[in-house]
């Protein structure tokens, strides 16, 4: 990854605040800044709470975000949105969501699914050319076309995912948000799925954002790891810094947490508990230290030392 | 680890070729076809597979919840509960009444722990209530002795502040904690044999290797017996003392959990360890089982995974292998342990991840 490449997604200082009632705000994303570059995969993992999947969501605006910057592809995408950088993001972000029965409507079939975004933005300009992509994209995640005209119901789990991925993939978007996409998939199925992701971005050159909590996984697919905890990204760096050379304890904990199928070795291994009071790590103290041009913590200064002398 | 000797009359399960069917407006569909499986004393046993290859539906069927369009067609169940007092009774579950099962066995001597932790929660009664529940229908307690239970079993499954988790509602904890509730209720009449139903799917993997260690302590101290239902081969090493892997509604592969993982024999069984992501290799992608699980509505002819199976012989599509011991107590339903068969070699790949596994293991070949 050359650093000089200008970056397709920039995210600066994001803050994403829920008002609960008049005296609770919950900070679920609470100042995040990184950047995306064209072509990469960035996987985003962490706990349920962590406030990875609404950093995706206010990203591509299904929430307002309380505060800081987002840059796609040159266009300032935060606070109100003109009509033309509206338009822009919609076609050109997608997301892909964890359950693909929920996420769409049972009612319509799967053609039709797939063709709504091209109809909504009047992308196509006669009817044969909307077949013509729906037709384009099936193949390329490997549906039949007979399978077209059937609805959500009959489809196995994969192949939800898939039309998932076709739906997301239609409008030939340069960023794609796939949130815990393979989550609900046996694992078997998982590994199509990813392997189905890569193919896509060899050929096409999309870049992800890879929401996960399965480190394992992500691993596979990203070229750059960002953790989250509790609304801030503690520790961003290469997938090869963040699996051997992890600084933060939230990061360590999470990497002791996979599973190996080792029976051996798994039954005698203990997982690593990490508990940021018992610790008295301060997130909102820290800043970041940077310790190669990739690899960057979040930490304060007697952290840092305390981590790094490890 | 000590190797679990499975001995006969320690054995508190057994299964014997189970079918059972389901009937559809599209036809009968056979969802299990030929299970035979035993759970010993203190045992720990996984059932491993893809999503509709039966292994919930054959413990749904220990417990009495099948499905009412679902079928047992033959087998047995035969369950060895021992009373309190000391006495045995044996109880053939598949002649017994889904009612009967329920209200003799269910919670009292076999209990269930479900995926989704929500869902199998009452949201309306407070978490203190629902343990106690149990305890006050299989028990002639008070309600002082079952509050006081419940307390105790709280703090077993881990709970910091019992007493305040007591008075709460399921809405008010996390998933991590609604779990560890979920088994403290399975845990109130001391059962002999816990069923996991991948139980920690919908969670975190921080917290799922705490609850999974949780439950680990937890049968060491009272001696059950535990099923687990997963698709995670990561969970299974860490926990299971026996594996059985099912495909398509038959076990292809079972055995001792060092057998299946240091010397798989089934190709599904290498399917499913090579797909497992691996944190130290370097390779960029990820092995993947062609293909989808049969549709069984179909009669399935030979052996049902020859359609993925890129091992196949010609034998395969015609006639269903038989269980092969391949020593020790590992048994295979494939047609490639068959004497006459060519030898297949490993994917190289599995092999050496099989290799290095291994040696990190300390094992010497």
């Amino acid at each position: 990854m050359s650093e000089t490449r200008k970056p397709l997604l920039h995210v600066e200082d994001l803050k994403q605040y829920f008002r609960i009632n008049r005296k609770q705000v919950t900070k679920a994303v609470d100042g995040i800044s990184f950047d995306i570059y064209e072509g990469e995969t960035y996987g985003l993992v962490g706990e349920s709470g962590s406030g990875k999947s609404t950093t995706g969501r206010s990203i591509i605006r299904l929430y307002d975000p309380t505060g800081g910057k987002i840059i796609f592809d040159g266009r300032d995408i935060s606070g109100k949105l003109s009509k033309e950088n509206e338009k822009y993001l919609r076609t050109n972000m997608q997301m892909i969501f964890q359950d693909p029965m929920a996420c769409r409507n049972p009612r319509k079939k799967v053609k039709e699914i797939i063709a709504e975004g091209l109809e909504i933005h009047n992308i196509c300009n006669s009817k044969e050319e909307i077949d013509e992509r729906v037709n384009n994209v099936l193949d390329r995640v490997g549906l039949s076309r007979e399978q077209a005209t059937r609805f959500p119901h009959q489809f196995s789990g994969g192949q939800r995912q898939r039309v998932g991925i076709a739906r997301a993939l239609v409008m030939n978007p340069k960023l794609v948000i796939a949130d815990e996409c393979i989550s609900a998939l046996d694992v078997s199925i998982q590994a199509q799925v990813v392997n189905l992701m890569k193919d896509i971005q060899d050929d096409m050159g999309t870049t992800y954002l890879f929401i996960a909590h399965d480190l394992s996984m992500v691993k596979y697919i990203s070229d750059r790891i960002g953790v989250m905890h509790l609304g801030h990204i503690v520790e961003t760096g290469t997938t090869d810094e963040i699996f051997t050379n992890p600084i933060h304890p939230y990061t360590i904990s999470l990497l002791s947490a996979i599973p190996h199928p080792n029976p051996i070795v798994e039954k005698k291994r203990k997982s690593i508990t990490y508990n940021k009071d018992e610790e008295g790590v301060d997130y909102e103290a820290g800043h970041e230290h940077v310790i190669t041009d990739t690899h960057k913590v979040l930490a304060t200064d007697e952290e840092f030392a305390k981590w790094t002398n490890r | 680890m000590a190797k679990f000797k499975r001995d006969k009359n320690e054995r508190v399960l057994s299964i014997r070729d189970l079918n059972i069917s389901f009937n559809t407006n599209f036809g009968t569909v056979r969802a299990i076809r030929g299970v035979r499986l035993d759970l010993f004393q203190g045992e720990t046993i996984a059932i491993v597979g893809e999503s509709g290859s039966g292994k919930s539906v054959t413990v749904k069927t220990m417990m009495g919840i099948l499905d009412s369009n679902g079928h047992i067609d033959s087998g047995s169940i035969i369950y060895r509960c021992k009373e309190k007092d000391g006495s045995e009774t044996e109880y053939d579950l598949t002649k017994m009444s889904q009612k009967d099962i329920r209200y003799k066995l269910c919670g009292k001597h076999i209990a269930m722990v479900f995926q989704d932790p929500m869902t199998s929660l009452d949201p309306t009664m407070t978490i203190g209530r629902q343990i106690m529940e149990p305890i006050l229908e299989h028990e002639e307690a008070s309600k002082k002795e079952a509050a006081d239970r419940a307390m105790q079993l709280l703090d077993e499954v881990g709970i910091t502040e019992p007493d305040k988790t007591f008075k709460q509602y399921p809405h008010e904890l996390s998933g991590g904690m609604r779990q560890r509730v979920v088994i403290a209720i399975a845990l109130a009449c001391d059962p002999d044999i816990l069923i996991c139903d991948e139980p920690t799917t919908a969670l975190d993997v921080t917290i799922q290797a705490r609850i999974l260690e949780k439950i680990k302590e937890i049968q060491l101290k009272k001696n059950i017996s535990v099923i687990y239902i997963t698709h995670d081969l990561g969970v299974v090493a860490k926990v299971a003392d026996y594996v059985a892997v099912m495909y398509a509604g038959r076990i292809v592969e079972k055995g001792n959990i060092n057998e299946v993982f240091y010397d798989p024999r089934h190709p599904y069984t290498w399917g499913l360890l090579s797909s497992m992501p691996d944190t130290d290799t370097d390779s960029d992608r990820l092995f993947a089982i062609p293909g989808t699980p049969p549709n069984l509505m179909e009669e399935v002819k030979g052996d049902a995974f020859a359609p993925r199976n890129p091992y196949a012989l010609k034998i395969d599509y015609r006639e269903e292998p038989p269980m092969y011991d391949v020593g020790g107590q590992h048994r295979v339903a494939s047609w490639l342990c068959d004497p006459n068969a060519p030898k297949v070699e490993l994917p190289a790949e599995l092999k050496a991840r099989i290799a290095k596994m291994k040696k990190e293991a300390g094992i010497n070949e």
